[in-house]
């Protein structure tokens, strides 16, 4: 099944219109609703994952260097990881064009 | 409660069975919740959800955020649906049909859901013994058509069916207390749990599958558009429910209250009430009087732990 409800017609819909394809939202790119976004200063990150675990949203994941960081691609900028970061690492910033 | 502050990657399972991109407000506990909750599922889990905010932002056909197994139910029939998977499984088990590979059902509601629409179905699903968790969301209205009062508003809320005015204080009624309702089924397992105690929030959710016979979880989420709080302060909101009494952790298994969290000293409910635009029109008065009442409530549920 298609995941793009613009190119769905009612011929590809599954019989009793159910999914096919579990998970599919993530292709939907909610960043795009944010007004600001976390910005971050690794030198005071302990790493400790706390943005991770209370983030809505579920976008933060690891970097390579095993910092946590926001995917902007999902993060609606709520400023809960800044809010709750215990060491102060991530700030908010407003979105420019 | 354990404390697991320290660090935090290693103790959390890290598949996510709620995905991203949902359509959830900005800064939504209950999300957070759903998401918290789906980590702590055993492998082979079937969800059945109720009509409501998590069903609304999380299934936009085509789309869905889920990657367990989910059928969506209306309002009333919640309970009902998840016990007859639950009885489908374990007829086909006994025709042999399918393997009985110990699948878990797990039925989900708002606090509309559960406390007002769902009650019934709810109610006869504990009573007949099914082997489900049902867990509510509680965020304290009606939040996805507009913020409307159900019964587990709490008292004092401006709601939209229930305006604060010259003449009315907003909601007149207190909140249901449905961890109550459900301990009286005396099923193996109740417990009030939180999105801002994420550890003991999935810790309850997996004994509430593990048990055997029905189980109920309440869960408080915060909801920053119907409560009128900022997105950023939904995680603090949470804790301050808590620490003030509002909503205090408990389990009772068997009958046994146990409380979670032991607080020496409760906080005022000014700091929880302050942050909050539902509560902004409260005299000096009406907060007293849910001080009382929620210290009572509170000393209450403390005496049954003994």
């Amino acid at each position: 099944m298609s995941t793009s409800d613009e190119e769905l017609t009612w011929r590809e819909i599954e019989v009793g219109a159910i999914f096919t394809v579990p998970g599919t939202t993530a292709d939907y790119q909610t960043g795009d609703w944010r007004s600001q976004a976390p910005s971050y200063n690794f030198d005071r990150c302990i790493k400790c994952g706390i943005c991770q675990l209370y983030c809505p949203e579920g976008c933060v994941g690891q970097d390579e260097d095993g910092y946590f960081i926001a995917d902007l691609y999902w993060c609606k900028g709520c400023g809960i990881c800044a809010r709750e970061c215990p060491t102060g690492v991530i700030t908010m910033v407003e979105e420019t064009e | 409660m354990q404390n697991y502050t320290v660090f935090v990657p290693r103790l959390v399972p890290k598949k996510e069975p709620f995905a991203p991109g949902h359509r959830a407000c900005i800064g939504c506990g209950e999300a957070l919740a759903v998401r918290l909750a789906c980590k702590a599922f055993p492998p082979n889990t079937i969800v059945a959800n109720a009509t409501g905010c998590m069903e609304v932002i999380s299934s936009q056909y085509p789309m869905t955020a889920w990657r367990v197994p989910w059928i969506h139910v209306l309002f009333e029939n919640t309970a009902a649906i998840a016990s007859g998977i639950e009885a489908a499984l374990k007829a086909m088990a006994r025709k042999g049909l399918r393997p009985d590979d110990g699948t878990k059902v797990v039925a989900m509601g708002g606090d509309g859901g559960t406390s007002d629409i769902g009650l019934q179905a709810l109610s006869g699903a504990l009573e007949r013994g099914h082997d489900l968790l049902y867990i509510c969301f509680d965020n304290e209205a009606y939040m996805n058509t507009g913020i409307q009062r159900s019964s587990a508003t709490p008292f004092g809320a401006s709601t939209t069916t229930s305006p604060s005015g010259i003449k009315s204080i907003g909601q007149k009624t207190w909140k249901k207390n449905m961890a109550a309702i459900a301990a009286a089924h005396d099923i193996p397992y109740v417990a009030t749990a939180s999105h801002s105690y994420p550890h003991d929030l999935m810790a309850k959710v997996a004994k509430g599958i593990a048990v055997p016979g029905p189980a109920y979880i309440h869960i408080l989420s915060v909801c920053p558009t119907g409560w009128r709080s900022a997105p950023d302060l939904s995680i603090r909101l949470g804790r301050l429910a808590v620490e003030t009494g509002v909503f205090p952790l408990y389990e009772i298994e068997d009958g046994e209250y146990k409380m979670s969290l032991e607080l020496p000293k409760l906080r005022p409910v000014e700091d929880y009430l302050n942050l909050q635009g539902r509560f902004r029109h409260l005299s000096e008065d009406t907060i007293k009087e849910i001080q009382e009442r929620v210290v009572a409530e509170y000393e209450r549920i403390k005496e049954k732990t003994g």
